[in-house]
């Protein structure tokens, strides 16, 4: 089936090349990372982590999400994913994919990580995050060109794949857990130090995912003669805004937790994050920026009769999309770092070399979706009429 | 039996994936393997030892800038510690690596807040530096066990060779100790000590309770430099040593102590005449 | 017989083999001597010639020298193990490159990277240790 995306018109072509310019341009610039160092990055001894490290945050939600078409479908019978399942599948590809680029990128010593598995650490929650993480992309490779490849051949899947599609569902539910732990187990940093920590990851997983994967089937009904359906996307959105109804939900329990107790550590990353402190708000306006657009989408997506025009929808999604990715992508992680252990405000700035390198990055997960997708599609549109049976 | 060519070529590429790792995996006995162990090795007959290496500081015994300057810069310049300052005096922040430094009353110890309190601890500066912990964030999260708590004396060790830079032991650490080497350092190495060796980017380091002074008898390189009695060291599990003793008859405080590292620096509350 | 796509093939085939054979022909005439590690330091000239022996055996340490630095490195950073038993003489010895082998083998150019050049290996060892000074007169 792999050489269903090497067949494709003019502007598939444009749109790959454009996609390879990035990637290219972003690996130009990881050489030079890799030459000099991460001092290349706005990183310094008291921001450790920042746009790589809250980029794969972000994109490990995205991931999980595979699993909201996932349960309807096989765990609920909702037999009308049947054909849009494959989509949430190769999102989580490319995702992952996206992911272990990300962390790639922010190693300092990257050619030691088989340091990782010549020593596998059981505390480390690092540890199994790289367990996780390889394996869902394992499952999600597996299921998806099984079920892929069956349905062109017009039968119905091994039946052992079930298992693997069971499997999938804890397993998406475990690499967005298992990621939370990074920061919630953190003695020190009383901003990520939050018991609601993963059921935040979970929720935000669980609206930013699908809403991308409902941008995406409006972009491939337009562009290819594959038709996602109308009533799919309505299914999405509505798993999205009660998702997306959590996540903000849960981010209310935090503001809660941090200013009803009035506790100093609990407060001064909020107050960074959303009005300054020390003179510092450099993340002040993109902050606001992200709760203006989460209320926003929210308020859009619970209203039925906004959900179910497509064009109002899509620009909840972009909307929350983009609030998401501040919020987890950055905020989330910035704010863990300032101030600092010793209470001193030190901020962070992605350099122009980061950003060039993260949108490469981005531009090579881009690609590894739309070579993916051009080949689900192919398919769906050649067995258009035949019955899928899984 | 008849076979067609894709399964063919699976049944190979499994087989020689297969046969290859067992190649490997039965490969034990070699010397990768075995590794070295007693009495093919041995401890230094000279080295200090002890159950648990805790330090007690005396600010009251450091009383000009010059105190503070040879106690830090004994620990940099025999550690091999980039000084990234720039020609006016200040520091490139970014980059910076410091194994041990000043902080005021405030920021080594956040959360004692206190705004009534003498002048002079307000102001003063305090040294700080990693705390060998007893339960360390930093050693739990390691995804490699580059930083390990070592068994024998409860020093949290940095084995430089296995860092894979991820950093997470950074920010694990409540107490700001480490820093990451984002470039080369060696340009910035004021002056070298031949006996030990530099870093190279893109690894964590912090203080060792100077494990190869000690493995030679030696105090820690602070500890030398630093006013008479301004660092104690010793070893905690010992009833007679000079740190538990000052420990229990004084009042001392360790930093962020509700979080549960267990820290092993304790700071002299009232200075005392222990000396 | 007819050679469908014949030109993208031989492109191909020339491709191929200008990619595949350029390490042959990029070293002809390139002389690649024999590596001759140098043992004559200072520091082992000094000793008389019955005690100029190394931690271990010259046959030993030509094969596992990378391994017995390894294992050091192991056992001096998270065993707290400094002293070596050498199995050939008994003898104690510190566990320590710059320390210990350097000291005798101050010659790096012209001992360790005399054969590390000829395999094309570069151990990254002195990216930190930090390697003996050196006058270069060659």
């Amino acid at each position: 089936m792999l050489e269903k995306a090497l067949v494709g018109s003019k502007k598939y072509w444009a749109w790959l090349i454009f996609l390879s310019a990035l990637a290219v341009s972003g690996v130009y610039y990881y050489l030079q990372q890799f030459n000099y160092g991460l001092g290349l990055t706005g990183l310094s001894r008291d921001v450790s982590w920042g746009l790589y490290i809250g980029q794969f945050t972000f994109l490990v939600g995205v991931a999980a999400s595979a699993v909201m078409l996932v349960i309807p479908h096989y765990l609920h019978d909702y037999k009308k994913f049947s054909k849009i399942v494959i989509l949430g599948e190769f999102l989580a590809i490319a995702a992952v994919t996206m992911c272990i680029l990300f962390i790639f990128v922010d190693m300092g010593q990257p050619m030691r990580i088989m340091n990782v598995v010549l020593h596998p650490t059981l505390n480390s929650v690092m540890f199994w995050d790289s367990m996780v993480l390889s394996g869902y992309l394992f499952i999600n490779l597996l299921v998806g060109w099984v079920t892929l490849s069956s349905d062109r051949k017009g039968v119905a899947p091994p039946k052992w794949i079930k298992f693997f599609i069971y499997l999938s569902v804890p397993w998406a539910v475990s690499i967005h857990t298992v990621t939370a732990f990074l920061y919630a187990g953190l003695p020190g940093r009383h901003f990520w130090l939050s018991a609601v920590m993963a059921a935040r990851f979970l929720a935000s997983a669980f609206a930013g995912g699908p809403s991308l994967l409902i941008l995406l089937a409006l972009i491939v009904r337009k562009v290819t003669k594959f038709d996602p359906g109308k009533e799919q996307i309505q299914t999405l959105g509505t798993i999205v805004a009660y998702a997306m109804f959590a996540n903000v939900f849960l981010l209310g329990l935090e503001f809660f937790t941090a200013f009803y107790s009035n506790i100093p550590g609990h407060m001064e990353s909020f107050k960074y994050l959303y009005v300054g402190l020390d003179g510092h708000r450099e993340l002040v306006p993109l902050m606001w920026v992200s709760s203006i657009f989460a209320a926003a989408s929210l308020l859009m997506l619970v209203i039925p009769r906004v959900r179910r025009n497509e064009t109002t929808l899509a620009l909840a999604c972009v909307m929350l999309f983009i609030s998401l990715w501040i919020d987890k992508g950055f905020g989330l992680i910035i704010g863990g770092f300032v101030p600092n252990m010793l209470n001193q405000v030190r901020t962070y700035w992605p350099t122009r070399q980061e950003s060039i390198i993260t949108l490469g990055v981005w531009a090579i997960g881009f690609l590894i979706l739309s070579l993916l997708y051009k080949i689900a599609i192919t398919v769906r549109e050649e067995t258009e009429g035949i019955e899928i049976e899984h | 039996m008849s076979m067609d060519r894709r399964k063919f070529l699976k049944i190979a590429g499994i087989s020689s994936i297969l046969g290859l790792g067992a190649t490997a995996a039965t490969a034990v006995d070699n010397v990768w393997v075995r590794g070295l162990k007693p009495p093919q090795v041995e401890p230094n007959k000279e080295a200090l030892t002890a159950q648990h290496w805790a330090m007690v500081v005396d600010m009251s015994k450091f009383k000009t800038e010059e105190d503070f300057q040879k106690t830090i810069s004994a620990c940099h310049t025999t550690h091999n510690v980039p000084d990234f300052r720039n020609p006016d005096g200040s520091v490139d922040i970014k980059d910076e690596i410091k194994w041990i430094w000043k902080a005021k009353y405030e920021n080594a110890f956040p959360d004692q807040d206190n705004p009534y309190m003498e002048e002079k601890i307000k102001e003063m500066p305090f040294i700080v530096l990693c705390n060998h912990c007893e339960n360390p964030a930093c050693v739990r999260v390691c995804p490699t066990q580059a930083t390990f708590k070592r068994k024998q004396d409860g020093i949290v060790m940095m084995d430089m060779h296995r860092c894979i830079g991820c950093r997470f032991c950074m920010a694990a650490c409540p107490y700001g100790a480490r820093s990451f080497n984002y470039r080369d350092p060696r340009p910035f190495i004021k002056s070298e000590n031949r006996e030990y060796p530099t870093r190279t980017k893109g690894v964590v380091e912090k203080c060792t309770f100077c494990t190869e002074r000690l493995a030679f008898g030696k105090l820690p390189a602070c500890v030398e430099a630093a006013p008479k009695g301004g660092l104690i060291f010793g070893d905690l599990a010992d009833k007679n040593s000079e740190v538990r003793k000052v420990i229990e008859t004084s009042y001392t405080i360790r930093r962020k102590p509700e979080l549960g590292t267990g820290p092993s620096v304790y700071y002299l509350i009232g200075g005392n005449e222990h000396a | 017989m007819k050679l469908y796509d014949g030109g993208k093939i031989l492109v191909g085939l020339v491709v191929l083999l200008a990619v595949a054979l350029f390490p042959f022909y990029y070293n002809i005439g390139k002389v690649n001597a024999k590596p001759e590690p140098k043992l004559d330091t200072p520091a082992i000239l000094q000793l008389p010639e019955q005690d100029r022996k190394c931690v271990e055996s010259k046959a030993f340490m030509r094969t596992e020298h990378m391994q017995l630095i390894n294992n050091w490195r192991d056992s001096v950073v998270r065993d707290g193990y400094r002293q070596y038993v050498s199995e050939t003489t008994g003898k104690h010895y510190n566990m320590s490159l710059q320390n210990q082998c350097m000291r005798c083998h101050s010659n790096k150019k012209k001992f360790c990277d005399e054969c590390h050049n000829y395999m094309a290996v570069k151990p990254y060892c002195w990216d930190c240790h930090i390697a003996p000074k050196e006058d270069d007169k060659s």
